[in-house]
């Protein structure tokens, strides 16, 4: 990597840090359960999308790429990641989980806020997101389309559904992170319903480019993103990651699917994090 | 806008209504180039081919994945375009439910689901095909408008209201090839307001889809029995027009005729708007009871489910007398 490039991801890594502290704050604050786990295996992820690889997120809808998040309940990621470049402002992030407020468990649809998609009910996300790009290519708009979808949410068919028309369609404006965290709310995949290790194969052999790496690491999330495209074909991005990263006692350990962090919890994790070097 | 005459009744009336669907598309189509459609692999089916071929662009095939169409209609739709999703009336309603609850219901998207061959008109091809509880689904969605035109002449209006209408809704088709004609010339069509078609001092009959024409026949051997009944056509069953309901109260009874079942169809709305009303008349709910009928030719099943015009008028008698 050359120097500037290290500069690059240093900073975004640094980010990434920073919202991994703002979701554990705000899943403290609220008082109640959040989906710790499957937040924290996205922040690279995210981090790469606003602060780097997504475009002006004020430009008109005709130019302004765009991010769903079809695994909805990743939004410690996306809310952080929104406050983090000023998407959004980040008092909100206060308000999160508490009555009336704009930011729940899922994402409720308020683009003026960067949430361009209400989810929660996993394997449709992908198939708007395959709107939205179908929609560029016919009206000649220039905006970009990107997706994350969960290795649980890769059980439900819509996904694969969605995928197939991604090829058909040729939609080389279109991008899937797939975050392959490698468990889901009952525990592994591999004990609940086994498709692990397959999701590269399925995606290509449907047609898609895909690059397989460490969804942590920010150099490779950063470099799956701008990979060279091939005319004609989606991109998929099968990134492997660890649900809670970041926060020791939470990596790996499916008591953090959804749960509540206590003040002696959120202490021992962000001393953790503010101490990394 | 096409112009209703009564030549043109008459042909709509043999093409059915899934070619009268694809025509009012089409024409509709050379007129304005601000609309969408999608087909579940059901194109030449729903009366679309001459609109694939002549609109390349506007079509779009997703195969036989009723779910990811709507999905790739709510992306189509996000910029505000209208979008028409199509397919037979269980799979665009109920395999793909859970989209259109999400994208249309909560998001709102500009999207028109469109439910072919609803009611018993898929004959032989047997109850995985019918639309007995489409219209009823998507009215338990909050925020879904639902319409069910009458005949080939309402279709060709609904569609073109569609067409302007912002938001989500689902077109539900009733009636094939010999769909009874209700309008020959010009009438004022508008989503939400009710037609009155007869008025009656007996009974009144709200009726919707193809059993608006049955119901008028049915009106007419009741006055020769000496119920003097009206009969009115509630095209738009979500949002139901109450102030056409109101103007019922005074009636000694109250009918409600769907080719859909009566669990949650027009019948009930009528019953619910109508529940905590005092001094209210009885209402007589009639459709499929809540079964799935035995397969055979459409007059078969209209029969099998007492839903001919002579069977609807012997149901009416025996409740006004009771």
């Amino acid at each position: 990597m050359d120097r500037i490039r290290q500069e690059q991801v240093a900073a975004l890594e640094a980010h990434a840090k920073h919202m991994r502290i703002t979701a554990l704050k705000i899943a403290n604050r609220c008082g109640g359960n959040a989906h710790l786990g499957g937040g924290l295996s996205v922040m690279e992820a995210m981090a790469a999308l606003y602060g780097a690889v997504m475009n002006d997120q004020s430009l008109p809808y005709e130019q302004r790429d765009k991010f769903i998040l079809s695994k909805g309940h990743g939004v410690l990621g996306l809310y952080a990641a929104l406050a983090e470049f000023g998407v959004m402002d980040e008092a909100l992030l206060d308000t999160f989980m508490q009555d009336g407020s704009d930011l729940i468990a899922h994402p409720v649809m308020k683009p003026e806020i960067g949430l361009e998609a209400s989810s929660g009910s996993l394997g449709q996300g992908i198939s708007m997101a395959v709107g939205l790009a179908l929609a560029a290519k016919k009206k000649g708009y220039s905006y970009r389309t990107y997706v994350l979808c969960g290795n649980g949410e890769a059980n439900e068919g819509s996904v694969w559904e969605a995928c197939m028309s991604a090829v058909n369609f040729r939609l080389d404006n279109f991008t899937l992170f797939l975050d392959n965290n490698r468990m889901q709310s009952d525990g592994m995949s591999g004990d609940v319903m086994d498709i692990s290790g397959k999701y590269t194969g399925m995606l290509e052999a449907l047609g898609f480019q895909v690059v397989e790496i460490d969804g942590n690491d920010m150099a490779q999330v950063l470099e799956a993103f701008e990979t060279p495209r091939e005319a004609g074909k989606p991109l998929a991005i099968v990134g492997n990651t660890v649900k809670g990263k970041g926060v020791s006692f939470m990596e790996n350990n499916n008591d953090w699917h959804h749960n509540r962090l206590t003040d002696a919890q959120l202490a021992a994790a962000l001393s953790e994090l503010e101490a990394e070097a | 806008m096409m112009e209703i005459t009564k030549a043109k009744a008459r042909l709509w009336s043999r093409l059915g209504a899934r070619a009268v669907f694809g025509q009012a598309i089409l024409e509709t189509a050379k007129e304005r180039n601000d609309f969408y459609v999608l087909s579940a692999d059901l194109g030449q089916s729903s009366g679309l081919g001459r609109f694939k071929g002549e609109f390349p662009d506007r079509f779009v095939n997703c195969g036989i994945a009723e779910q990811n169409m709507i999905g790739v209609a709510a992306g189509l739709a996000k910029d505000g375009t209208n979008v028409f999703a199509t397919s037979f009336s269980p799979f665009v309603t109920m395999r793909a439910c859970e989209q259109v609850r999400m994208n249309m219901g909560y998001m709102q998207l500009n999207i028109k689901t469109v439910g072919l061959g609803s009611g018993l008109v898929m004959a032989q091809l047997g109850n995985s095909h019918y639309g007995l509880e489409d219209g009823s689904v998507m009215r338990a969605i909050p925020g879904m408008t639902v319409v069910s035109p009458a005949d080939g002449a309402q279709i060709v209006k609904t569609v073109e209201a569609l067409c302007d209408f912002r938001g989500p809704a689902y077109l539900r088709l009733t009636g094939g090839p010999g769909l009874p004609v209700v309008y020959e010339e010009d009438f004022d069509f508008r989503i939400g307001k009710a037609i009155p078609l007869r008025e009656g001092k007996d009974a009144a009959v709200i009726a919707a889809g193809t059993m608006v024409y049955y119901a008028k026949k049915a009106a007419e051997i009741l006055a020769e029995k000496g119920l003097d009944v009206s009969v009115i056509d509630m095209h738009t069953i979500k949002p139901l027009d109450t102030g056409a309901v109101d103007a019922q109260l005074g009636k000694k009874l109250i009918v409600t005729v769907e080719e859909a079942s009566v669990v949650g169809g027009l019948g009930s709305a009528v019953a619910e708007y109508l529940a905590p009303k005092k001094g209210k008349p009885p209402q007589l709910i009639l459709g499929i009871r809540d079964c799935f009928p035995h397969a055979g030719s459409y007059a078969y099943l209209l029969e099998q489910c007492r839903l001919t015009a002579e069977q609807i008028a012997e149901d009416i008698l025996r409740a006004a007398e009771s």
